[in-house]
């Protein structure tokens, strides 16, 4: 039986309201709110969490496979950072998926349908111009899904796809902002390739009744309309928490659908980019992540618009008068692997091991891509200390003797190096 | 623990240039300062030459060239911010081997060129895993430790430390050469911009450009260079190995390296009272707090009681220990490489009766020939100290 060993969602813990938006900008906006990843995320460092959130593998993968529409690097496979984040063994192949948003359900589907066990994760950060519907309505997140054969969460019952070439969203390299044709002309793409990839799925995976229904895709009006004429009992609606996460939205709402569907049940994704891709599963049991999508959903602290702004490089404030860091070094990155990506200590695997503040300082003056920096000395249970840089935390709530537990992160990027490290965050 | 070189080698000639941020003025110009006025105080003419700077040039040549020195020994030494301290070390040494008979000691650094606030550390390549904190952010976690531990309220702490550069501002008002001639309230100091955790601008060091120098004989020799030379009494030196920042016992309360190099220099100069041994003492007030940790670790004052004495003007100008009557790094200022040679000068002065008669100390008495530098480097868990013991008479 082949499908879904276990699956996880990443939502980043900072939120934007919507409604900020309308009140520095005049216009835009909405109601409800978007995940926005922090200063020190990117689409790299937000897939080690969802893989992470898998909790401990009940398979070895033979390969991983990488999806975004933001990667951090081109030419250099993004994967690989992962990879070593995730402590996988060297002969565990590293792969990125290329750039669509169909990527994403594409390196699912195609899992799915191939052989051997693999790590599919997918991880994507929505930016738009200043008002636009994509700044608003696009998200950031993560998704992870072990895929292989035995005992799985979710038997994959079988799927369908259709495509055709039509230009409705579009990116040109390098550009901060989507471009999108008129709305209506997508609607009119998308609602017949739905129901045609919809009818062979169904037919594929021998079904006629669907319990829990998750409909993913960028152009919001044919996600409406394409859940409301299928309608089942039950959907998966992220979109007022969290927002569209581009390539990881059909992954994550999947991850969510397989955490609360009950054994049994028919569960459809379908995936509105480029065409339609449906797939059917039957649940055998509960996904049990580390962490669920909705508490991550719930579990979420605010931020202002123009502190979003700044974390997207859409406005630049002055930053303190210190020298940028340096560039990494690669060699000395390659040989401290273990330590700088994997977070390991003499074999002791500090990244999945939680600590305890012993005193803690803001450092004001130091350079920060978001200062200012909140610094602690930690002591790891079982014994050890490191001084770490906190993040997603509130320095005025801190206090000696908080509990952290360790994520993988960003720290800086020079010479279009990025420097990724772990850091500590409060224990939610 | 060392040997040492008690009262083998003498200080002859000891020489400081104002500090402060000299845009008017280069590494080569303020060298040439320093050497010149310590070079016209004295006949002896050194044989080789050691430099202290962190990062304002690398080599022997980065002095050699502004001397216009032919066919010397010149060493440049870095060791953190006690590189200038680290020249006098090895010059003494260099002396007390015999194989020269008079060698200088310099340091100098020419921080303002850079254009960024604060001290920055020459980038070495890495894996990027290094902490990437300011000096003053580490120095501030040793004010709530230290509270904690010894259950000072957070008012007594901030009292003490505005205290601390009160003090080094009212004697640094009073000389000529310091960067910060102003004398200001304990109210204007807490009132000040954060820096990093409760530290304000106020209490750290000012960041300056500046040199000093010193020159040393055999101490046999001393008197025919000078009449009131100080001799070297103790010289000790201790790196840390770093383990403070990954030790879970550290409680950043204290320095271990600088109690080790406490001990040892007292061992050299056989000093068994620190408290009454000196006339004075300049310490590495890089942050108020970094002082008063330093009483303790000094031995100056019992575990945890430091704060109270701070308060009560022990270590004022006028209190039974002066510590920094020159005005400490607060606001002497710090130029790195320099500031341990600058530390000897007021020693210099203060224990030849040389200083302004408005910051000279009484404290020096018949029984009362000893005066201290202690000069440290990097941050609390992993520091470099350095300490100098000098007197006026021979054993």
């Amino acid at each position: 039986m082949r499908g879904i060993l276990a699956a996880a969602g990443y939502i980043p813990y900072r939120r934007l309201q919507r409604s900020a938006i309308r009140d520095v900008m005049g216009s835009g906006g909405g109601k409800g709110t978007r995940s926005v990843a922090s200063f020190d995320e990117d689409t790299t460092t937000m897939a080690v969490e969802a893989a992470r959130n898998l909790g401990p593998l009940n398979a070895r993968p033979g390969s991983l496979w990488f999806s975004t529409a933001e990667p951090a690097y081109l030419d250099k496979t993004n994967a690989n950072a992962i990879h070593t984040a995730l402590r996988l063994d060297e002969d565990v192949a590293a792969m990125d998926v290329g750039g669509a948003i169909r990527s994403g359900v594409g390196a699912l589907k195609a899992a799915l349908e191939g052989n051997g066990t693999i790590l599919v994760v997918s991880s994507d950060m929505r930016t738009g111009l200043p008002t636009s519907a994509d700044e608003s309505q696009g998200g950031d997140g993560a998704a992870a899904a072990l895929i292989g054969d035995g005992d799985v969460i979710a038997e994959y019952l079988g799927g369908a796809s259709a495509t055709r070439e039509f230009l409705e969203r579009w990116r040109t390299p390098g550009s901060t902002r989507s471009r999108t044709w008129e709305d209506r002309f997508g609607e009119s793409m998308y609602a017949p390739l739905a129901e045609q990839a919809w009818n062979a799925a169904l037919k594929a995976a021998d079904v006629t009744e669907v319990d829990v229904l998750c409909v993913a895709g960028m152009h919001a009006r044919s996600v409406g309309r394409v859940a409301k004429r299928l309608g089942t009992a039950s959907t998966i609606d992220l979109s007022q928490t969290v927002g569209d996460t581009g390539t990881a939205q059909a992954m994550l709402q999947l991850a969510s659908a397989l955490e609360t569907a009950e054994p049994n049940q028919i569960v459809a994704l379908v995936s509105l980019a480029d065409g339609a891709d449906v797939l059917v599963f039957r649940t055998k049991t509960k996904a049990t992540p580390k962490r669920c999508v909705e508490a991550q959903v719930s579990e979420a602290a605010d931020i202002p618009y123009s502190r979003f702004l700044s974390w997207r490089g859409m406005v630049t404030p002055e930053p303190p008068n210190r020298p940028e860091p340096a560039r990494v070094s690669a060699p000395a990155a390659e040989r401290g692997s273990d330590w700088k990506f994997g977070f390991v200590d003499d074999d002791r695997p500090l990244a999945d091991t939680q600590g305890t503040i012993v005193t803690f300082t803001v450092d004001r003056l130091a350079y920060s891509p978001s200062p200012p920096i909140v610094f602690a000395i930690v002591d790891f249970d079982g014994g050890g200390r490191f001084p770490m840089e906190l993040t997603d935390v509130d320095p005025d709530s801190l206090k000696v003797g908080d509990r952290v537990e360790m994520t993988f992160r960003k720290l800086s990027t020079a010479d279009g190096i990025h420097n990724y490290f772990w850091k500590a965050m409060p224990v939610r | 623990m060392s040997r040492g070189i008690k009262d083998k080698v003498a200080i002859v000639a000891s020489s400081c240039t104002p500090f402060g941020e000299h845009w008017d003025r280069g590494t080569d110009d303020l060298l040439q300062q320093a050497a010149r006025e310590a070079l016209d105080q004295t006949t002896a003419t050194p044989e080789a030459f050691w430099l202290g700077t962190a990062q304002s040039g690398m080599s022997g040549i980065t002095l050699a060239r502004p001397l216009g020195l032919e066919d010397k020994p010149v060493t440049r030494v870095e060791n953190y911010c006690a590189s200038g301290s680290e020249a006098l070390r090895n010059a003494a040494y260099a002396v007390a081997s015999g194989a020269y008979d008079v060698a200088m000691a310099i340091g100098v650094e020419k921080v303002k060129d850079s254009g960024y606030q604060g001290l920055n550390a020459f980038p070495i390549p890495g894996d990027g895993t290094g902490r990437t904190l300011t000096a003053a952010a580490m120095f501030s976690l040793v004010i709530p430790a230290y509270a904690n531990r010894y259950g000072v309220s957070s008012d007594d702490m901030r009292e003490a430390l505005a205290h601390i550069a009160s003090k080094n501002h009212a004697n640094g008002a009073k000389n000529p050469r310091a960067q910060f001639r102003r004398e200001m309230s304990t109210d204007q100091i807490k009132a000040s911009p954060k820096v990093a955790g409760s530290l304000g601008v106020l209490d750290c060091a000012g960041v300056a450009d500046g040199a000093a120098a010193a020159i040393v004989v055999r101490a046999e020799d001393a008197t025919k260079y000078t009449d009131k030379p100080l001799y070297i009494k103790a010289l000790s030196f201790v790196a840390g190995s770093g383990s403070g920042l990954t030790d879970p016992s550290y409680d950043y309360t204290h320095f271990p390296e600088v109690e080790s190099s406490a001990k040892d220099a007292y061992a050299q100069a056989g000093v068994t009272d620190p408290r009454t041994a000196f006339a004075m003492a300049e310490v590495h007030d890089c942050f108020t707090p970094t002082e008063l940790v330093l009483m303790e670790d000094l031995g100056f004052s019992e575990r945890g009681t430091a704060y109270k004495e701070v308060l009560a003007g022990a270590f004022d100008l006028q209190g039974d220990l002066p510590i920094n009557p020159d005005g400490g790094l607060k606001s002497f200022g710090h130029p790195v490489g320099a500031t341990g040679l600058r530390m000897l000068f007021e020693c210099w002065l203060q224990l030849r009766g040389e200083a302004p008669a408005e910051r000279q100390i009484t404290t020096n008495s018949p029984g009362r020939t000893l005066a201290m530098t202690q000069n440290l480097g990097g941050y609390p868990g992993e520091m470099v100290s350095f300490i100098s013991i000098v007197g006026t008479q021979l054993a």
